[in-house]
């Protein structure tokens, strides 16, 4: 964290929404900045991988280098935090996934790609998030993948008709929804701190 | 633990003062969906093997056709919905969103698409239009649309029908990306002039743009369109990819190029990676080495007028 308190927070900048989170994580009180490469990585207290399409991000991601400079960097510290695509991205294991589909096992999860059906069953719903204040919360679902399996340190923090859709583990938080959509920022701040409580541990 | 994948309305848990209300096709998940598909390549396919290669290649979605635009061209004759047996196939294929096309103002052909299931319907100039006056009322539909435009004016008329997602038009099926850039360039520019406006001028260029005052009000405030706008028409190259990232797109769109050309594989990875590293001359200089023959472009003044896709629609 850097010595004026604001906590920096990168947005992985492959594809998909990229700046509807970087305006979410500055509206929240955090500074963004984009990130094409692993050398941009440094000096960052968290970072966020957004959705788009987990089988291209996936593949950049691999590609660029991402795919071994995110789990080093999340073990030194780095907080992280994936919606949607992200979160398939973060997970140990991916059914449906596509052959060679990379993921990055930073928790302890198993998905479910388009849990919930293709575009015409995508859906908004009020969601209520433990440990969030505030009422509901309402979660934006788009071809959104849900957790099947939690692993013994990971906590569901919400779930939709049966399906958990939030979870963390230590510094790692996922979404199956898009709380950038919103303009609702208590998710983004949750993360904020999370990320500031990291730094500070490093 | 496992979770299991009980039903709304079997769910014991909903009984406890929760809210657990679904509301699908709402105005923002049709128009989130292009917002995930930002920064990406969409490809038109006409076989599962050509998704497959699509989808190993990077895109973030597929446009599920019969012919590509370049072939329809050649084909002449009225360009229709593609067989619905050809799009099931190709959603079987891959994971990603699979889009189709439906003819402008064919309603009934957008119905057919939405009952399959269809992740995106393009209402295309691609196709012969079913109806010279009238665009379908895309407000009617949970499936999101996509509409082509060449300026700021057909943009925002396409949104006040309802779609989610906008694509200059350029010329499909010439490997030809001027007509591409006339476009984008227009709506661009359309885009500046506005946000430099008194706000007492804004009336008189909504009557100009014959759009409708509040959406000229919003791209006014926003300084953009209020959806995603991707750029289509003519890009062949990874090139012509950064390009119109460059002059402003949020995303590219691949018809004739990429299985019209000599390796259609190399092409794609190719045209996915400039497309996300589009400022970045190294980068678009080693993607672009020896990809063989491109598809063979066509000179737009050789088109009859008649055959002039973007001159369909209003």
């Amino acid at each position: 964290m850097g010595t004026t308190g604001t906590v920096r927070i990168g947005v992985l900048d492959l594809q998909g929404a990229v700046s509807e989170h970087l305006e979410a994580v500055e509206a929240a009180g955090g500074a963004a900045v984009p990130v094409k490469r692993p050398e941009q990585l440094a000096g960052l207290d968290g970072l966020i991988i957004p959705g788009g399409e987990s089988t291209t991000i996936g593949r950049l991601m691999e590609e660029y280098g991402f795919t071994e400079a995110v789990p080093e960097a999340a073990g030194e510290g780095l907080a992280v935090y994936g919606t949607c695509a992200g979160l398939i991205v973060m997970a140990r294991e991916i059914e449906d996934g596509v052959p060679g589909q990379p993921c990055l096992g930073l928790m302890d999860i198993g998905v479910v790609r388009n849990g919930f059906g293709r575009q015409v069953d995508s859906f908004e719903a009020d969601l209520v998030l433990k440990g969030l204040p505030g009422g509901p919360f309402r979660g934006v679902f788009i071809r959104a993948p849900y957790v099947k399996r939690l692993g013994a340190g990971v906590e569901a923090l919400a779930d939709f008709d049966g399906k958990v859709v939030m979870v963390r583990q230590g510094r790692c938080l996922a979404t199956a929804f898009h709380p950038e959509l919103t303009g609702d920022p208590r998710v983004h701040q949750y993360f904020l701190e999370m990320a500031a409580r990291a730094g500070e541990g490093r | 633990m496992t979770v299991g994948t009980a039903k709304a309305g079997n769910d014991e848990r909903t009984g406890a003062g929760r809210a657990e209300r679904a509301e699908k096709g709402t105005w923002r998940v049709k128009k989130g969906l292009a917002e995930m598909l930002k920064g990406g390549v969409i490809m038109d396919v006409t076989t599962p093997e050509q998704a497959r290669i699509a989808e190993e290649a990077g895109a973030v979605a597929v446009m599920a056709l019969e012919r590509v635009p370049a072939d329809i061209r050649a084909a002449g004759g009225v360009a229709r919905m593609a067989d619905p047996a050809v799009i099931l196939e190709i959603m079987e294929a891959v994971t990603i969103p699979v889009m189709a096309k439906a003819r402008i103002g064919h309603f009934v052909e957008a119905q057919i698409l939405e009952a399959l299931g269809v992740d995106y319907i393009d209402e295309s100039e691609v196709l012969t239009p079913a109806d010279e006056e009238h665009h379908i009322d895309k407000h009617r539909f949970k499936v999101p649309f996509v509409c082509g435009a060449r300026n700021l004016g057909e943009a925002l008329r396409r949104i006040a029908e309802g779609a989610a997602m906008v694509r200059t038009k350029g010329e499909p099926g010439t490997g030809n990306v001027v007509e591409a850039v006339r476009h984008m360039r227009a709506m661009m520019s359309e885009i500046r002039k506005l946000a430099g406006m008194a706000e007492d001028e804004v009336a008189a260029e909504a009557k100009r743009l014959g759009a409708p005052l509040e959406l000229v009000r919003e791209v006014k405030r926003l300084g953009r369109l209020p959806v995603v706008n991707f750029s289509a028409g003519g890009i062949a190259t990874p090139a012509d990819a950064a390009l119109m990232m460059q002059l402003g797109a949020d995303g590219i769109f691949v018809g004739s190029g990429i299985f019209k050309s000599k390796d259609p594989e190399a092409r794609a990875r190719a045209i996915v990676r400039a497309t996300t590293h589009y400022n970045e001359p190294e980068v678009l200089a080693e993607v672009s080495k020896g990809l063989g023959e491109a598809m063979r472009g066509i000179e737009i003044a050789t088109i009859r007028p008649e055959e002039r896709m973007q001159d369909r629609g209003w």
